[in-house]
């Protein structure tokens, strides 16, 4: 099980650590597969896409594309059939608030996917989780079994009509995967290579038809707004980004786990009040978003970590993953770590994120080696500049946050590098 | 009611033989077959079965051991975990000990950075890892022989 720090809200974790996630009699008691009997029983298909619109709810992934409006789309699409997919694929590093979820409370994902299917016209749902989390696969598959016994997945759900079925895919290994299109093609049985877009998943997704695909943690939002209305949901984080997030904290802090906390709340908070603080050593920089993510520095700590606050910065909350890292950390040796990243999961269809994410490694690698020449540092930040204009998908687009933002703290310490010393001590030149 | 086709998924198939052979890997003759079952080329499914990282087309050990190096192993000491590791098993990243019972790997983020650094065996996970609990780890394996 993973730590859940004291949260102040809960509507994602609500049951994680409360219920017995195997039992799905302990979920129904909380209230569970209600929504599914409402939106069946009370909600034509478009007024549960309406209510999730005015809910204001966006995708918890990273890019926080307004999810009602996905699901409007893909209602309109006139092929068929239509898929829902939910998307557990989590790989960014730092990441493991969609595990809490999976690993807590699976039938609350299944439940936002029948809805999902009901509200855009779809009868089959795949739920793609990474090969490494085995213990949700399993979790899952008991999961889905207990759903179709109690009549909540199958055929004709709860006398309605409605017919839903849900499939598990276990993925083999791959960031990029990830990514809407390449998981798309990758749950085809392809190699898990990104599409260009458009056409977009709504008008033509998983077997070019029409398709939602939407994170965890946006699915397990769906049941709680749809009992409570979306006026109920408004109430929560900003008026911009409604509702919570579950932010996932680790590094050098005292206490390291998830926690769910309104949208909003700034760095320093989850931090200090959450975290309990840094462990030994002073803050010198969090990573935030996961890999992709920028750095912040002490003059952001009270940034509100909210998809627009950060936005108008140029920074993205990204998928909430916090990295925290204090001050006998290495920016060039932690650069290094973050494209070594990069350069190994370019699934190497397009070229400019193929040669650069080598590039960049090259670049960085000969830095913590004391090898570097000033002129490096440009060529990173123009390599990257390229790759962000010229990429297929976010993993090449991405490499300019971290390392623009951490050149605008630390620029200093690469220049000591080249000069062939170490500040912290762990580069070996 | 059925769902489109997946009965014919490669990357199952692919999962599958991998998991029955006792080497860790994919045989040439096994892609071969799963092209004839799945109805593509040969070429289509090498390309999907050298895509994923959880798929060998060489020979490992029993035990393959795949340690993390993202971001916050990184930064927990992740580096201390593979020097132990390469000195116990006296092999190299992607190396094989020559009584092919270990396959040492570098692996992107497990999703396991609440317990850093992390790795995997097969398909147990280890975590909060020290160069002592390696050595601890490695015993037992060795011991189950």
């Amino acid at each position: 099980m993973i730590k859940e720090l004291k949260s102040p809200m809960r509507i994602v974790l609500d049951n994680c650590g409360k219920i017995n996630p195997e039992s799905i009699r302990e979920y129904i008691a909380q209230g569970g597969y209600k929504a599914i009997g409402k939106v069946l029983r009370e909600m034509k298909p478009e007024e549960v896409v309406s209510e999730i619109k005015a809910s204001g709810l966006q995708g918890r992934g990273g890019a926080a594309f307004p999810t009602g409006l996905k699901w409007e789309f893909t209602a309109k699409a006139e092929d068929t059939p239509k898929y829902i997919i939910c998307n557990a694929d989590e790989g960014e590093p730092g990441t493991f608030k969609d595990r809490a979820i999976l690993e807590g409370d699976p039938h609350k994902i299944i439940e936002g996917v029948i809805i999902a299917g009901y509200s855009v016209g779809a009868h089959y749902g795949y739920i793609y989780i990474r090969g490494e989390y085995l213990f949700s696969i399993n979790l899952f598959r008991k999961a889905i079994k207990q759903a179709e016994e109690r009549g909540f997945l199958g055929e004709n759900i709860l006398g309605s009509g409605f017919d839903f079925q849900i499939e598990i895919h276990q993925g083999a290994g791959s960031y990029v995967c990830g990514e809407e299109t390449a998981l798309m093609d990758s749950l085809e049985g392809k190699r898990g290579n990104p599409r260009f877009k458009p056409p977009f998943p709504p008008s033509s997704g998983l077997w070019e038809k029409p398709t939602v695909i939407n994170n965890v943690e946006t699915l397990a939002n769906i049941a709680p707004i749809i009992l409570k209305g979306a006026d109920w949901f408004r109430n929560f984080g900003t008026k911009k980004c409604p509702g919570t997030k579950v932010y996932a904290i680790s590094g050098h802090i005292k206490e390291v786990g998830v926690v769910e906390a309104p949208l909003g709340i700034t760095l320093r908070e989850i931090i200090t009040e959450y975290a309990q603080g840094m462990r030994e050593g002073k803050f010198k920089m969090a990573q935030v978003g996961g890999t992709a993510g920028a750095i912040l520095g002490e003059d952001m700590l009270d940034v509100p970590l909210d998809y627009t606050s950060l936005k108008e910065k140029g920074l993205v909350l990204g998928s909430g993953a916090i990295l925290a890292m204090d001050e006998t950390t290495c920016c060039v040796d932690m650069l290094k770590c973050f494209l070594n990243f990069f350069e190994r999961e370019s699934c190497g269809k397009c070229i400019p994120c193929r040669i650069g994410t080598e590039k960049l490694l090259e670049l960085t690698t000969a830095i913590s080696r004391g090898e570097g020449k000033e002129d490096d540092i440009n060529l990173m930040l123009l390599t990257a500049e390229v790759m962000q204009k010229t990429s297929l998908c976010a993993l090449g687009q991405s490499p300019i946050l971290p390392i623009s933002t951490i050149l605008k703290y630390f620029r200093e310490e690469f220049i000591e590098h080249i000069k062939g010393r170490c500040p912290t001590g762990v580069c070996k030149i | 009611m059925k769902l489109k086709n997946r009965e014919k998924d490669v990357i199952a198939l692919l999962s599958k033989a991998q998991r029955e052979n006792k080497h860790n890997y994919i045989t040439e003759e096994k892609l071969k077959i799963i092209a004839q079952e799945a109805g593509l080329s040969y070429s289509e499914v090498y390309g999907v079965a050298t895509f994923y990282s959880l798929f060998s087309l060489k020979p490992r050990g029993e035990y393959v051991i795949r340690v993390c190096d993202s971001g916050p192993c990184h930064l927990m000491g992740s580096r201390s975990i593979f020097e132990v590791l390469e000195e116990e098993l006296k092999i190299k990243v992607g190396e094989t000990t020559p009584d092919g019972e270990f396959t040492l790997e570098e692996t992107s983020c497990l999703g396991i950075c609440d317990e850093a650094p992390a790795m995997m065996i097969n398909e147990k996970v280890y975590s909060n890892l020290t160069p002592q609990k390696i050595k601890g780890i490695l015993r037992k394996l060795g011991d189950k022989k």
